[in-house]
């Protein structure tokens, strides 16, 4: 499944990022094959979404978070 | 002996801008990078007899050279060589903020690792072994709080006793150096290089977090509580209009409006009688008098009175920003944003635009792609700054006495409504390559420091000052010269005078818009010199004076049937399809300016000055012709 899919309260791990605009600041931030990301919620329309990783938190928009192969942990 | 030169580097959101403050004080300078435009902050201090000067290099994340901040950054660095560098590091999020070190280590630039906020991290139940810490980078490492005097203290004390070329890369780090020239050598793919590298740093962060840091159980932080009112639920985008609509009542009803009353008063009550009677007495020149009086101080005190409302609206949206409440706004608004093209983080400085578009501008390049900023900086003149209000508040009470409010803030509408519509134009049109992105992070919140928000709010704030001694100044005696000379000599007909030659052939434009006459054409060609004078002009050219002064009701239903008088020319129609005029069309002048600043580019001063200029002919078209054909 893709992070986009993951839902609020959930925890999971990354396995793949898929090519993008993104990525490398992405990896930068900590968001690497393996990092262990917990999902915090929804912005209240809906998108973007707020993750917590690596003691901080992080907001992404969901074309974005469906770039990213993750698997439940 | 030479000036201590420090360098601080860091994360956003690490306090660093809070050290930089507490280590100068006000003793700062804040310009631009070569080029750029990004805020190079640099400020001065003295301990123990030694001259320091420390600059405050923009907060990121890394230091790729992706950005202009990260180019400044890994620039200054590597090339000014300064004496000290300071990475300042938030204790409680050491992982992703040790990558930057790392990344400068890997240039083998030596730091001293300050890890702040110590007393959060320790809050929170982490345990940092600092001397382990130490030994695995090969740096020193200093713990610090922040706001105390004790840790700016200990800080100088470090800088004064520390001589950089004493510390090289531990072996650890000097390893982790030569697998990066393996990978880099070995994989001829860039960017999968790049990406090894990544996850190589990673690795070693890991590395040392797990030999130095003890972590504390997860337990939900304050900030998640907060968070699940403020950014999670269905009272998420009501709060933010509350707090919206809060900030504008301190600005404009609480706080911000009675100051600026005072200055009024001050200038109407105390000052200009001063003045006329001092210049009467000293024998100047009839001409003189009125220049100081009825053109200076009028032009200038007009701009002053604006001064409260700049300041009170920036220390709230400085306030708001130390909390990390901004980052929410972004987060919340995103999808609203992205309808026209712009991302999340655009909110704040069009937030700011309905105070001074200038700042608005200026805040711009926060955004993180250059399409954003443009946009941002294109759309913000359709706002209603603070300067426009009067113009909207004064025909609003005029025309529209049983419902002043609702037009006015029907106008605030008009504004956002275009700045959309343009928005949206721009980007499906001239910035359609580049695609707006939004990676944001979510800092912790916490109370801001009130020193850093009152030495933001001078920041933001001098530039509206500055404007006014400068050109509001010049804009004054011009306008006086105008409007009291023609080519023949002085007269005392302005009818006669150049600005009514100006007005009119201005005002031609206007034949089907209901208000073609030469007042309102001089009031527009003074209103792109600054918006003020939109209203000061009307004012003179009506005969009328304490035209946006009137104490209470009744001195402003005088002013009105006095008004509506000689305002032989407008009927509310018209009215209203002028305060649409007046909305949307060219920023003033300072806004051009700041464009230009901004930007670069006169192409795009010029595209701002006559787009809207086209718009807003356009709109207030519309509405006139509309409206006549309704039978108003």
């Amino acid at each position: 499944m893709t992070l986009k899919e993951a839902k609020a309260g959930m925890t999971v791990k990354v396995v793949s990022l898929e090519h993008s605009d993104l990525k490398q600041r992405l990896m930068s931030l900590g968001l690497i094959k393996g990092t262990v990301i917990k999902v915090l919620r929804s912005a209240p329309l809906g998108d973007p979404m707020a993750i917590s990783l690596r003691a901080y938190n992080l907001s992404l928009r969901l074309a974005d978070a469906d770039k990213i192969k993750v698997e439940v942990v | 002996m030479a000036v201590l030169a420090v360098a601080l580097t860091g994360n956003p959101n690490t306090g660093k801008s809070t050290i930089f403050n507490e280590l100068t004080g006000a003793r700062q300078k804040i310009g631009n990078w070569p080029g750029v435009t990004v805020d190079k902050k640099v400020g001065y201090t003295n301990y123990r007899e030694r001259a320091i000067s420390v600059v405050d290099l923009p907060g990121t994340y890394s230091v790729d050279a992706r950005s202009p901040e990260e180019k400044i950054v890994l620039d200054y660095l590597s090339q000014e060589k300064p004496d000290i560098v300071v990475d300042v590091v938030d204790a409680s999020n050491m992982e992703r903020n040790l990558f930057l070190t790392i990344q400068l280590l890997e240039k083998r630039i030596a730091l001293i690792l300050d890890l702040n906020m110590m007393d959060e991290a320790q809050k929170q139940g982490y345990k940092i072994n600092v001397k382990k810490l130490g030994e695995m980078l090969g740096m020193p490492v200093v713990e610090t709080v922040g706001r105390s005097k004790q840790s700016t203290k200990k800080l100088l004390d470090v800088f004064t006793a520390t001589v950089m070329s004493d510390y090289k890369n531990s072996e650890l780090i000097e390893l982790h150096i030569s697998k990066v020239n393996d990978i880099l050598e070995k994989t001829i793919d860039k960017e999968e290089a790049e990406e090894k590298i990544i996850a190589l740093r990673y690795e070693l962060i890991d590395q040392i977090i797990s030999s130095t840091v003890v972590r504390p159980t997860a337990t939900t932080s304050v900030s998640e509580k907060i968070d699940r009112v403020l950014a999670n639920s269905f009272i998420a985008l009501p709060l933010l209009l509350v707090l919206v609509y809060a900030v504008f009542q301190i600005t404009f009803t609480w706080i911000g409006q009675p100051l600026a009353d005072g200055i009024d008063d001050f200038i109407g009550d105390v000052l200009t009688p001063w003045a006329s009677d001092g210049l009467a007495a000293l024998g100047v020149a009839d001409w003189l008098q009125s220049l100081v009086v009825d053109g200076i101080i009028a032009g200038v005190g007009s701009v002053l009175t604006f001064v409260p409302l700049i300041f009170t609206l920036f220390f709230c949206l400085s306030f708001l920003d130390g909390t990390g409440y901004m980052a929410r706004v972004a987060f919340i608004m995103d999808p609203i944003m992205r309808r026209a093209g712009l991302s999340g983080k655009g909110v704040m400085p069009l937030i700011m635009g309905f105070g001074c578009g200038v700042p608005a501008i200026m805040g711009a390049k926060a955004l993180d792609s250059e399409k954003d900023r443009m946009i941002s900086i294109l759309v913000t003149p359709f706002l209603t700054c603070g300067a426009k209000l009067p113009i909207m508040a004064l025909f609003a009470a005029l025309f529209f006495p049983d419902n002043a409010a609702d037009v006015v803030f029907c106008m605030y509408i008009v504004g956002v409504v275009m700045a959309i519509c343009m928005a949206k134009l721009l980007n499906v049109t001239t910035f359609k390559d580049e695609k707006a992105t939004f990676l944001l992070e979510l800092p912790p919140y916490r109370l801001p420091a009130m020193k850093n928000v009152l030495l933001e709010t001078w920041d933001k704030g001098k530039g509206y000052l500055i404007k006014a001694g400068t050109i509001i100044f010049a804009m004054s005696v011009l306008i006086w010269v105008l409007s009291n000379y023609n080519f023949a000599g002085p007269t005392d007909d302005m009818g006669e005078s150049i600005l009514a030659s100006l007005g009119s052939a201005v005002s031609v434009l206007f034949t089907f818009h209901g208000f073609a006459n030469w007042e309102n054409g001089a009031a527009i060609i003074t209103g792109i010199l600054a918006k003020e004078s939109v209203v000061s002009t009307i004012g003179v050219l009506y005969g009328v004076t304490d035209i946006s002064t009137a104490k209470d009701a009744e001195a402003a239903t005088e002013n009105a049937v006095k008004l509506a008088g000689s305002m032989g020319g407008f009927t509310a129609l018209s009215a209203l399809s002028f305060m649409v005029f007046s909305q949307l069309y060219t920023p003033c002048i300072t806004a051009l300016g700041t464009i230009k600043k901004e930007t670069g580019k006169w192409k795009w001063v010029a595209f701002a000055a006559i787009y809207t200029f086209v718009a807003a002919w356009i709109v207030s078209l519309l509405v006139y012709q509309i409206g006549s054909l309704l039978g108003y």
